[in-house]
């Protein structure tokens, strides 16, 4: 159950409990988290995968505390010693972009317009390391040079729109790093950018996750880039974690029927260039006022039965014979090899 | 940047000559005569006849107006023929008060509506939004010689805070001066302040819901900044757009104030002006103003470039 704890094992970076979100709106309440667990590691990549409307960007902003006023957030989410869930407004800003740092999807307008790039990353180094004009401009340049965006000190006196999404997306990259976080939060950093940037970039978080020792949380709802830079792999549907294990077991034997679908859905090398997103699994993920006793993915999934409509599958061990042992999947008729 | 700039003179030349062909048209259709208007109790065809010939009004009109378009250029604009005062010299003297009353009112309204409006949006479905728009809404809806009315009775002859009317050259006095002008300021900034105020509150609400506020927050900083410094920024260029458009609103707004509260001003000359028939001081004014809105709007366009990077004013030219 626990990590085993040892010198050589990696450092925990961040451990998630439990966490659940609850929107207050005029339609009534929405279950947008229900129960999630997870930890990562220093240096390691965790994907967070699913559809479009899992609960994934709401996982991403409840680590720091970012959801709106309407968000009801209960669970536990510790950095290093301390609980953030609950933290006070003032505690968090000092986490935010200092030890917990976020790069959204849309680089083209998660930079603001009007003021130059270097000033925007200086920003975060004068806020949270109390830096000067001078020092912060100096370690701006650094970190350009770091993301790999060539002539630093010049671009850095340059306007978002004058860089490319790619680019831009380093400039995030480089504004997250800056104070060299513990946790880097990346939701859909590739998703707007052509498909031949996507693996530029993908390969510079990683890169530099492994070498600054950052622990990423990247959220996707492609499996192809999970592939490409994952360590580990959470599966959420409609709220829920329904599967976690290592990517290649994961790829290797996907046990949630809801995984499966994703991975019949996966792109390959080929068909990713064209379609550079997933084939659809029929129907939609729900929108759920509460989180029912069954299993969310029931309606959609082809091996569904009476007992997965009135009982919540928990998310217990499902390695098969012989293998490592961290895969697990909320499923009352997890698939074998055959049935894929 | 230079042909920009070329270009730029051009068109305010035309635009100028343009307004100075229809001004002196436009005053010249008007019934009346400004000769009787001067000639005052002697009025036997004689010296009606040299009044016309002093003023050049018995010339052919293309003669009037090419004499009148040399002279503008070489910096004369004529004498006034109801008083024989050289239009340039009074000009001279009412054009500061207006820019003053026009300046403070637009510091009024800036600062007044400019606050609110944040503060609108920021606070957005509580009582600070609630009271803003109201505010805004009376700002709107009350006419200015109604504000000023009122403000006159309660504040200047009611509590004595303030002087009822007239005006103190800066120069002279500069306490009496800006005493003289908080309450034409306020009358005038008034209508402005609630436009600008409004327009404030959804340029924010907009900026607010950005994603690049969302990655100001997830970078730590305060409300203040990312407010203040950040949502701001991007709403500035609305607010500058409007202070632009409704700057005429402002020009003529000060024409009524003025008379309200009987400041020297552009206003109270261009009135007097017009209801005497006075041509050479009508195309004056009427050719200062159009050059102060040829000068407004260039200021205008060079905000926005210092503002929002993403307007060159090069790239405006072309
Ligand atoms: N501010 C909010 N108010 C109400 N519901 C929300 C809010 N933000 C997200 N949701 C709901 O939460 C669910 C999960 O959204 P999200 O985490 O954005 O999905 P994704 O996995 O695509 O990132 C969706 O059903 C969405 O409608
Ligand atoms: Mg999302």
């Amino acid at each position: 159950m626990t990590v085993p704890i040892s010198k050589t094992a990696p450092k925990m970076a961040l451990s998630v409990r439990d966490l659940s979100v609850t929107f207050r709106t005029t339609d009534g309440p929405v279950s947008a988290v229900d129960r999630v667990s997870f930890e990562v590691d220093a240096g390691e990549v965790l994907a967070v995968v699913g559809e479009s409307g899992c609960g994934k960007s709401v996982t991403a902003m409840a680590l720091a505390g970012l959801l709106p006023g309407s968000a009801t957030v209960t669970g536990s989410v510790r950095l290093g010693e301390r609980e953030l869930v609950g933290a006070s407004e003032q505690a968090l800003r000092k986490v935010r972009g200092s030890e917990v740092a976020y790069v959204f999807q849309e680089p083209m307008t998660s930079l603001n317009p009007v003021f130059t790039v270097g000033r925007q990353i200086a920003e975060v180094l004068r806020v949270h390391r109390g830096m000067g004009k001078r020092q912060a401009q100096a370690r701006a340049v650094e970190l350009l040079g770091l993301v790999g965006i060539p002539e630093p000190a010049r671009r850095l006196r340059e306007y978002p729109h004058q860089f490319s999404g790619g680019m831009r997306q380093r400039v995030m990259i480089a504004m997250a790093l800056a104070c060299d976080p513990a946790v880097l939060v990346a939701d859909e950093p590739t998703t707007a950018l052509d498909v031949t940037v996507q693996a530029a970039v993908l390969d510079l978080l990683r890169d530099l996750g492994k070498r600054l020792g950052t622990a990423i949380v990247l959220i996707t709802h492609d499996l192809g880039v999970v592939a490409d830079i994952a360590d580990r792999v959470l599966v959420m549907y409609a709220g829920r974690v329904v599967e976690t294990a290592g990517t290649q077991e994961l790829f290797d034997a996907p046990r949630h029927h809801y995984a499966i679908g994703l991975m019949g859905a996966v792109p390959t090398a080929a068909r990713r260039s064209e379609e550079g997103r997933l084939r659809e699994i029929p129907g939609l993920v729900p929108v759920l006022a509460e989180q029912p006793a069954a299993c969310t993915f029931a309606d959609r999934c082809p091996a569904a039965d009476d007992k997965c409509r009135t009982a919540e599958p928990p998310l217990l061990p499902a390695a098969r014979p012989g293998s490592a042992g961290t895969h697990r999947a909320a499923c009352w008729h997890p698939a074998d090899e055959e049935a894929r | 940047m230079r042909t920009y700039l070329l270009n730029r003179l051009w068109q305010s030349a035309l635009t100028l000559l343009l307004a100075s062909i229809v001004v002196f048209l436009g005053v010249r259709a008007l019934p009346g005569d400004p000769a009787l208007a001067f000639a005052g109790e002697e009025r036997d065809p004689e010296s009606l006849a040299a009044i016309r010939a002093r003023f050049g009004f018995d010339q052919p009109l293309l003669v009037q107006f090419w004499k009148f378009l040399t002279a503008a250029l070489s910096g004369d604009l004529g004498d006034s023929t109801r008083t024989g005062i050289p239009v340039t010299s009074m000009i001279g003297s009412a054009l500061p008060v207006t820019i003053q009353l026009s300046v403070f009112a637009l510091l009024v309204a800036v600062l007044v509506g400019g606050a609110t409006g944040v503060l609108a949006a920021v606070r957005r479905g509580r009582p600070a939004e609630w009271f803003a728009n109201a505010v805004a809404l009376i700002g709107l809806s009350v006419p200015n010689f109604w504000l000023g009315l009122i403000a006159i009775i309660y504040l200047a002859v009611g509590f004595g805070w303030f002087p009822a009317s007239g005006f103190v050259p800066f120069t002279v006095d500069p306490v009496a001066n800006l005493h003289h002008l908080v309450l034409p300021a306020l009358v005038l900034g008034s209508g402005l302040a609630a436009v600008v105020m409004r327009q404030t509150r959804s340029a924010m609400l907009e900026s607010l819901g950005a994603d690049y506020i969302r990655t100001a927050r997830a970078k730590g900083l305060s409300p203040r900044a990312v407010v203040g410094s950040h949502a701001l920024r991007n709403s500035l260029v609305v607010v500058v757009t409007i202070v632009g458009l409704q700057l005429g609103a402002l020009i003529s707004g000060a024409v009524v104030t003025e008379r309200i509260f009987a400041l020297p001003g552009f206003g109270k000359m261009t009135v007097d002006a017009v209801f005497q028939r006075d041509y050479p001081v009508i195309q004056g004014v009427v050719l200062v103003t159009a050059s102060a809105y040829v000068l407004i709007n260039f200021l205008v366009d060079l905000a926005y470039s210092l503002i929002d990077p993403r307007i060159r004013v090069t790239g405006a030219a072309s």
